[in-house]
């Protein structure tokens, strides 16, 4: 399975999915994964959040969000070293089963943003998508090219979830950088909620 | 004003939390905490569950504040001292209202040396980070202290932290 995935770019995979997206949330892990959602955003969409600096939360803030509005779908955009900063939060979302949340692991097996080091998974040959069914989020896929991984996305937009999709991805570093603008970003999050007004 | 004289402190805070609309209860238990958590747990107007880690009931209690939701997060000491980065980098940063309540170990009573030690990390973290924080001894005053420490943090747009003292709960000792 993660033999045959071929190895994708996280720029262009982040851009098939926000064509594909209306009102649905995205919360953006640290570095290169928020860096390339801002970049394939053109910086517009207000259902974006930008998490700047607390490596591995991507995904319990974005379940967080997908608790107080059950009616929208939510994205977390997470690296694999973020992620297994904070493995056990696929426990979390495993047993509250959220039907709105997709949780999309870009797997370079490196921490790229500080230099390309490999992670400890990708010296060991971690199945990233393994450690998520054992913890219990039986959907958990990897896409094994591009297709596939639009085919996923469009299936964790049409259905229920939670759903896992990894992606085995280049080592390119991100084609922009987001602006360091924390308040900003959580102004725009809540605008992009309806929970604050314009 | 909740009657005092009948109320324990643990029905005090659940009270305190539902008249300020507080629905999310995340936590990484603690014995001191028991009757919050089952209290929550049983009351259907409370979402609550247990959280692998205390960091990661931030991220979720934060997330669902900018998504409309008003939630806490349940903690012993030495789960607070797991999460400098994020408040630094999530709640102080975004201006996140995230409510924390501690039960504090560590003092009056502690038998366990590294509980004593982390609990003296405690205060300084929160002043260095310029959180809110107020102790809570004594059941006439629970209620003030915590409605008026949501309200606050709401009202800011800050963090906030409760710490229960061993003079409110009873704390934890050698049995
Ligand atoms: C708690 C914590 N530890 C370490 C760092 C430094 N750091 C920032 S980004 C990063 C690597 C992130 O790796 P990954 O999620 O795989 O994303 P990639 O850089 O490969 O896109 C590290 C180690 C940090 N910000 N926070």
């Amino acid at each position: 399975m993660l033999r045959n995935t071929k190895v994708m770019n996280r720029f262009d995979l982040t851009q098939r999915l926000v064509a594909k997206l209306k009102d649905e949330a995205v919360v953006g892990g640290i570095g290169f994964s928020n860096f390339d959602l801002w970049a394939s955003s053109g910086g517009q969409r207000l259902e974006n959040f930008y998490m700047l600096g607390s490596m591995g939360l991507a995904v319990p803030i974005a379940l967080g969000v997908a608790i107080a509005q059950p009616q929208r779908k939510v994205f977390a955009l997470e690296g694999d070293g973020s992620l297994l900063m904070q493995l056990g939060c696929l426990t979390t979302v495993a047993a509250q089963a959220p039907k709105n949340l997709a949780i999309i692991v870009w797997d370079n097996g490196m921490y790229a943003i500080t230099g390309g080091q490999a992670t400890p998974a990708a010296q060991a040959g971690t199945d990233i998508v393994a450690i998520a069914r054992g913890a219990g989020i039986a959907q958990s896929a990897w896409a094994s090219d591009e297709a596939e991984f639009e085919a996923l996305v469009d299936q964790s937009l049409a259905g229920d979830g939670p759903w896992l999709i990894a992606a085995r991805i280049d080592s390119e570093r991100a084609v922009k950088q987001t602006p360091r603008d924390p308040v900003l970003h959580r102004q725009r999050f809540m605008q992009g909620m309806g929970v604050r007004g314009a | 004003m909740v009657d005092t004289t009948t109320k324990t402190w643990h029905g005090i805070v659940l009270d305190v939390l539902k008249r300020n609309e507080v629905r999310l209860v995340t936590y990484v238990p603690d014995n001191v905490l028991r009757p919050v958590i089952d209290g929550a747990h049983a009351d259907p107007y409370f979402t609550a569950f247990a959280a692998a880690r205390e960091e990661e009931a931030v991220g979720i209690v934060s997330g669902a504040w900018m998504a409309g939701m008003r939630g806490i997060v349940l903690m012993q000491t030495s789960g607070f001292a797991t999460l400098p980065n994020v408040l630094a980098s999530l709640a102080c940063a975004c201006q996140i209202p995230l409510l924390m309540m501690v039960s504090e170990r560590g003092t009056l009573g502690e038998f366990n040396l590294g509980q004593a030690l982390v609990c003296r990390t405690m205060r300084p973290v929160l002043d260095a980070l310029g959180v809110e924080h107020h102790t809570i001894k004594r059941l006439d005053e629970t209620e003030f202290i915590v409605d008026r420490t949501i309200r606050q943090a709401i009202g800011t747009q800050a963090p906030a932290c409760l710490i229960l003292s061993p003079l409110l709960t009873g704390g934890k000792v050698l049995s």
